[in-house]
């Protein structure tokens, strides 16, 4: 096993398998803050009712040395069944969701609807002075859009942070 | 097979109390140690009706922890804490925190208000599991009476699997007063914790072949060893003497190795000696078996035994890798690790570099030859140092199995410095989490899992105050804890440290309005004696040992000793400050160091 360095800076996503109980997101969250973490994204929903177990992942930041700290912290939480670094097992998928608010009239929403066909944003919601575009990809791509809303009259938006998944046969769940 | 499922399955049905007692019965508890309050009163009542379990009532909630801690870290068991709600829990917090840093398997219980009045803001009502989240290896609120068996079944599991700790069961009043069905302990595997405790194979091998080749090794060993029980500190001596590798314990790890064996370099650390911190930083090969490379070990890190190969055995993998970066892991129970080693080493063909290991012990003999524990004792004020070293001598001779705690401070430092231990599991100390307070305790926890051994608490004026009224416990259970108090009047370290960094401003540090301890002794019906000559030193010992009962041995020492060598904080350890006097070590310390503790 080659030691991780404490020079190299990096971002990691980290998918957790976990009981499905009380008091599972505030013990991983309760260990970020606790120790120092950083915290970019963090995602949990329920992924297997049968088998009570919930799926939290969460973007970070850190060199190797507290990204593997990070991982090992996690993996000793008792109820964690599993701990994977997506970003350092292989290719994987991640994607993030988020409801734009767009309000205005004339030219403004014509070229909402615009750019919103460009970047496939679904429209959601429609009054004659707002939108509601539905959006999912990568968080840059969210980011663009966004931007380009802002001056438009960008009014609200709700994310909901990064989920993913790897690519290829393998899964946390095998 | 049917009809065995069929009683398996089959359910007694008890009220919650009575299921808790059973599940603690089956755990194999005998004693525990609490104090009682409106919520854990169905508890109490259930306990009254059975004599399987013993209840020693303390004094103070952080003292229930602490002495069954003591009880823990001297058998090997776990031990087991009743509080009340509220209070109850929030006065137990420290202990949980200390036996969390500490790595000691407790299984705290809690009462807790009824479920239906839980977030209400109820009398007594604490929001205990989230209180006690990060100062607990794992806890539990039992909203449910049937996963209440398999509860405190699953709690005594984590309690004492992989890397030891504390574990809190919050138990609602309707619980513990309902009926619901009881269930043995399960056999199939824990759903998500597993630890591992076998090493792997690979690096197993690339340990012993780098320590064959090792020109100047150095075994460094911690509390991870005495946790996985005595049989891992008959191996870790085996190892060493097999290899002729001198060996060094951290201060939760001392015991493990015998002090007497010429292979034994002593403490390392802040205040390890001059030879054991010089062996780390000169080592080209380190062996680190169950100890997490603390900032009390390492001093400053980017110092820290520069030009070594680190080999780093932990059951934890989170604290590999954490401060110091290792060159080969190895993840398993230090017994394992360790039987595995010895395995290894009598494999490998490779030859150890004889000359090379004899030139290292030279050099190791040389940095001896400082005798950096040396002290001058004369006149009639007695020196710290003295005190602890005649207690050591004298409770030899006497040939007693003798059990030490300690509280918080520079007696701890000097009882861990001239204090040796053949044994391992004779030391109790708060090393991570150095809470003032602890000793008395965790001697009371020591004395009812031994009672016929010798068990000392050696403590400082201030440390002894944050629990006397564990004075009461002792007197009740008539528990002959000898407290070995080292006076100075100081908050000793903390006017050490003033002294050495803070201009001798000795800001709140004086022990002013002490109490008569002869008196106080008394006033808790136990023997109190007071030493202020050297020459009357023996003879108060010797009048402690000989009591029968509790006493407080109140020794008034030197008032400006400072504890040395010391590693100060920002400091590497070819950086030691030795006694004055003495000289090798460069004093100093930076800016930088200031800012850590």
């Amino acid at each position: 096993m080659p030691s991780p360095s404490d020079t190299t800076f990096r971002n990691a996503t980290i998918a957790v398998l976990v009981e499905n109980e009380a008091g599972i997101l505030a013990r991983v969250v309760g260990l970020f803050s606790g120790r120092g973490y950083n915290i970019e994204s963090l995602t949990v929903a329920p992924v297997d009712q049968n088998r009570r177990l919930s799926r939290i992942t969460i973007v970070t930041s850190g060199t190797d040395m507290v990204i593997e700290q990070i991982k090992a912290q996690l993996d000793r939480l008792v109820p964690v069944h599993r701990v994977s670094d997506l970003t350092l097992e292989g290719p994987h998928l991640a994607r993030e969701m988020m409801l734009i608010k767009v309000v205005g009239k004339g030219e403004n929403r014509m070229e909402a609807l615009r750019l919103a066909d460009a970047f496939r944003a679904r429209v959601v919601d429609a009054t004659t002075e707002s939108l509601v575009f539905e959006m999912t990809g990568a968080g840059d791509k969210l980011d663009a859009f966004i931007e380009l809303m802002r001056p438009i009259g960008l009014a609200e938006i709700s994310r909901t942070g990064v989920v993913a998944i790897a690519r290829g046969p393998g899964g946390l769940l095998a | 097979m049917s009809a065995t499922l069929q009683t398996q399955t089959e359910a007694r049905t008890m009220t919650g109390a009575e299921i808790v007692l059973q599940a603690l019965k089956d755990q194999g508890v005998e004693v525990i140690f609490g104090y009682p309050g409106g919520a854990v009163l169905p508890l109490y009542d259930a306990l009254f009706q059975q004599n399987a379990i013993r209840h020693i009532l303390v004094r103070h909630e952080q003292a229930a922890v602490h002495a069954a801690e003591g009880y823990a870290r001297s058998t090997g068991k776990v031990g087991v804490v009743l509080v009340t709600s509220g209070p109850g829990a929030t006065n137990a917090v420290t202990g949980l925190v200390d036996a969390l840093m500490d790595s000691i398997p407790v299984i705290c219980l809690t009462g807790q208000v009824p479920t239906h009045l839980i977030g209400n803001d109820a009398f007594q009502e604490a929001d205990t599991t989230g209180i006690t989240r990060p100062a607990t290896k794992h806890n539990y609120l039992v909203k449910d009476i049937n996963k209440l068996a398999g509860t405190v079944h699953e709690a005594f599991y984590v309690a004492k699997s992989g890397r030891p700790g504390p574990v809190v069961i919050d138990l609602p009043k309707d619980i513990l007063i309902g009926k619901g069905p009881y269930a043995e302990a399960p056999q199939a595997p824990h759903r998500s914790y597993r630890p591992q405790t076998e090493p792997g194979a690979d690096p197993i091998r690339e340990a012993v072949r780098l320590l064959k080749g090792a020109k100047r090794p150095v075994v460094y060993s911690g509390g991870g060893v005495i946790n996985a029980g005595p049989e891992a500190s008959r191996l870790l001596t085996e190892f060493v003497r097999m290899t002729g590798m001198p060996c060094t314990n951290t201060l939760m790890g001392l015991g493990a190795y015998p002090s007497t064996d010429p292979q034994f370099l002593g403490m390392l650390g802040m205040h390890g000696t001059y030879e054991a911190n010089l062996a780390m930083h000169g080592c080209d090969v380190m062996l680190n078996i169950g100890a997490r490379f603390d900032d009390r070990v390492t001093g400053r890190l980017n110092a820290f035994s520069p030009n070594s190969k680190k080999i780093h055995a932990d059951i934890d993998p989170s604290s590999i890798n954490k401060n110091v970066k290792v060159d080969v892991a190895i993840v398993g129970d230090a017994a394992r690790v360790l039987a595995a080693l010895i395995e290894a080493w009598k494999e490998e063909s490779a030859q150890q570099d004889k000359a090379a290991l004899a030139a290292w012990w030279r050099q190791i003999e040389e940095w001896r030859g400082k005798q950096c524990l040396a002290y001058v004792q004369q006149g009639s004020i007695i020196k710290p140092q003295h005190a602890v070293k005649r207690l050591y001598e004298i409770t030899r001779e006497m040939g007693r199995d003798t059990y030490i705690t300690t509280e918080v401070g520079q007696h701890q430092m000097w009882a861990a410095q001239y204090f040796g231990f053949e044994q391992p599991n004779r030391w109790m100390t708060s090393g991570g989490l150095g809470t003032m307070g602890y000793g008395l305790p965790a001697a009371m926890g020591v004395q009812i899992a031994h009672p016929d051994a010798l068990v000392i608490d050696i403590a400082g004026e201030a440390s002894i105050l944050m629990n006397i009224q564990e004075m009461g416990t002792l007197s009740q259970y008539r528990l002959p804890v000898k407290v070995f108090i080292l006076n100075n009047e100081y908050m000793g370290m903390v006017r050490q440290w003033q002294e050495l960094l803070h201009g001798s401003r000795y800001s709140e540090s004086y022990s002013a309005a002490l109490p008569d301890f002869v008196k106080l002794a008394e006033s808790f019906h136990a023997r109190g004696i007071r030493v202020t000559r050297a020459e009357d030193l023996d003879a108060g010992i010797r009048e402690m040992l000989a009591h029968p009962g509790p006493v407080i041995a109140d020794i008034a020492v030197a008032k400006d000793e400072n504890c040395f060598p010391m590693i100060p904080s920002g400091a590497a350890h070819n950086e030691m400050i030795l006694a004055p006097g003495q000289t090798g070590g460069v004093a100093g310390v930076t800016d930088e160091g200031k800012v850590l503790v």
